[in-house]
């Protein structure tokens, strides 16, 4: 049977070169970079090179760089970080009402803090509008966090937009930057943002290794105290091994970008147009154009997508849903409802985010297997069948 | 480890008795697709016995294979018999539900109990 991955938000697979480039840290050179002698020097090397490496990928300066242990770290120090450095300023909070729940929940924390968030909506594309950012900033506002792109429906936010604003308030901006960092061109400066998030096991380097990069300048609170390592950001021993293979997925990121996104560009597209086109009752979720290169999501109608996903699994098809069956606390995904899609709709999420190693040949195989999956849930589904005698319910 | 055990898979990939029954003698409605999942049973009752029992699901695999394997249980059952089926038995037949799963999705008894008391309504009522 064909094996298809196409879940590549959840995971990237290691490329060969960083795998290489790990695999000294995994043997002979174990020392520890705080330490003053030649084999603490060589870990010290290697953690910097990696600085480097990961600092030219979104266009920073390395010593602004800051190595966490996952994307979700990297959005819990900005967001309390920040928030908490600046409380003697103010204690308002905006973010958007799709944020990952690595942003999310740091802030409804800082609110049983004495913090005050406000939610700015986005349109059925799930889009923020820098205009509902602006009117959402109050005197006391001290941080604003948007994010770059929702890997949940792809769509591409306007953040360099939002900075104009962020900058003309003088208001700390952070931006997570988990699904594009690596994916599309990132640059900091460009972005207009003080601190942006972005992780290594979505550009094919390892899992368990992020980055918060922080702009010179900017008060930060750590919430790991101990030593100076991270320039006293981060206090702990460097996991070297993830760090190196976090900067030479960086390197390969920055170099590969533009031929995979030629790549993957035509592949999504494909999905986009030719799945609505064979199955009826089919929603695109996101954007169309201001959308991720390898991310197709949909809603099917009237069936569930944890279904759907098990169907293609047994296929040889790797997917994900944002249904609520799917996640663990049983709620359908907060950025499908932020956009306006009913529950039942939201139900029958689907999510196919595409990679490096994914051909024509895929797409082919995922639009003749597809339609007969759908086909076979909405048979057994009551909801199509009140459909087909109503006539209602069909988007 | 999977999530699902394999009896709850292998009733996922081929439920049984899938579908309705032209006048039913009691249909039972639960859940909304709001929680997630949703169940419509059907059955036909004969001398006080289930003689068929159908259903359309809408829901994740575990709906789906609970749905079966209660048809599968209730099927010839005497009434009283059907409705000592609960979601415990369920999940114990399926060898076992996630926790998550137990109470949202394990709905096909509560469809199955609604389908008998509305048919018992339906006899009360002199049809």
């Amino acid at each position: 049977m064909r094996k298809v991955y196409l879940d590549n938000t959840a995971a990237t697979p290691l490329l060969p070169e960083v795998r290489e480039a790990m695999l000294p840290y995994l043997g002979e050179v174990f020392g520890n970079p705080s330490s003053l002698h030649d084999w603490g020097d060589k870990a010290r090397e290697a953690v910097e090179s990696a600085r480097i490496q990961v600092a030219q990928l979104i266009g920073a300066n390395p010593e602004e760089i800051i190595f966490t242990g996952s994307g979700t770290e990297s959005n819990n120090l900005a967001i309390k970080g920040l928030a908490l450095a600046q409380q003697g300023k103010g204690k308002h909070i905006v973010v958007s009402a799709i944020e990952h729940f690595s942003v999310l929940h740091p802030v409804q924390t800082l609110g049983k803090w004495g913090f005050e968030m406000t939610l700015v909506p986005v349109d059925k594309y799930g889009v923020v509008d820098p205009e509902a950012v602006r009117k959402s900033l109050r005197k006391d506002t001290v941080l604003v966090s948007i994010m770059q792109a929702s890997g949940e429906v792809g769509s591409i936010e306007p953040i360099a937009e939002i900075g104009k604003i962020t900058r003309e308030r003088d208001i700390t901006f952070h931006t997570d930057a988990v699904a594009t960092a690596g994916t599309i061109p990132v640059d900091v400066n460009e972005l207009g943002v003080d601190s942006l998030s972005l992780a290594g096991n979505q550009f094919y380097g390892p899992k368990g290794v992020g980055a918060l990069w922080v702009r010179k300048g900017v008060r930060l609170m750590p919430f790991l105290e101990g030593g100076v390592q991270e320039g006293g950001r981060r206090a702990g021993t460097e996991n070297i091994p993830a760090i190196v293979g976090l900067g030479k997925a960086a390197e390969l990121a920055r170099v590969n970008m533009p031929a995979r996104m030629k790549q993957l560009i035509p592949l999504r597209d494909r999905l986009l147009t030719e799945l609505p086109a064979k199955i009826d009752h089919v929603v695109v979720t996101g954007h169309l154009k201001q959308r991720l290169p390898g991310h197709a999501s949909f809603c099917i109608e009237f069936i569930e997508g944890e279904a759907m996903l098990m169907l293609l699994n047994s296929q040889g098809v790797a997917v994900s849903s944002g249904s609520a069956c799917t996640s663990r606390a049983l709620k359908a995904s907060h950025v499908l409802i932020a956009m306006g899609i009913p529950h039942a709709l939201a139900q029958g999420s689907i999510l196919f985010t595409l990679g490096r190693d994914n051909s024509a040949q895929d797409i082919d195989y995922v639009l003749e297997v597809m339609p007969p999956i759908v086909e076979r849930l909405r048979q057994m589904s009551p909801l199509y069948a009140k459909f087909l005698k109503t006539g209602k319910g069909g988007k | 480890m999977p999530v699902y055990s394999d009896k709850v898979m292998e009733h996922f990939m081929h439920p049984r008795n899938v579908g309705e029954i032209e006048n039913p003698d009691g249909v039972g409605e639960v859940g909304n697709p709001i929680c997630g999942d949703m169940m419509t049973f059907y059955i036909k009752v004969k001398d006080n016995r289930l003689a068929d029992v159908k259903y359309k699901t809408f829901g994740c695999g575990a709906a789906i294979a609970v749905s079966s394997m209660v048809s599968e249980m209730a099927m010839g059952k005497t009434l009283d018999e059907a409705l000592k089926i609960t979601p415990r038995t369920v999940a114990d037949e399926l060898e076992g539900l996630p926790q998550n799963k137990f109470h949202c999705s394990n709905l096909g008894a509560q469809a199955l109990h609604k389908a008998i008391q509305n048919y018992l309504g339906k006899k009360k009522g002199g049809k």
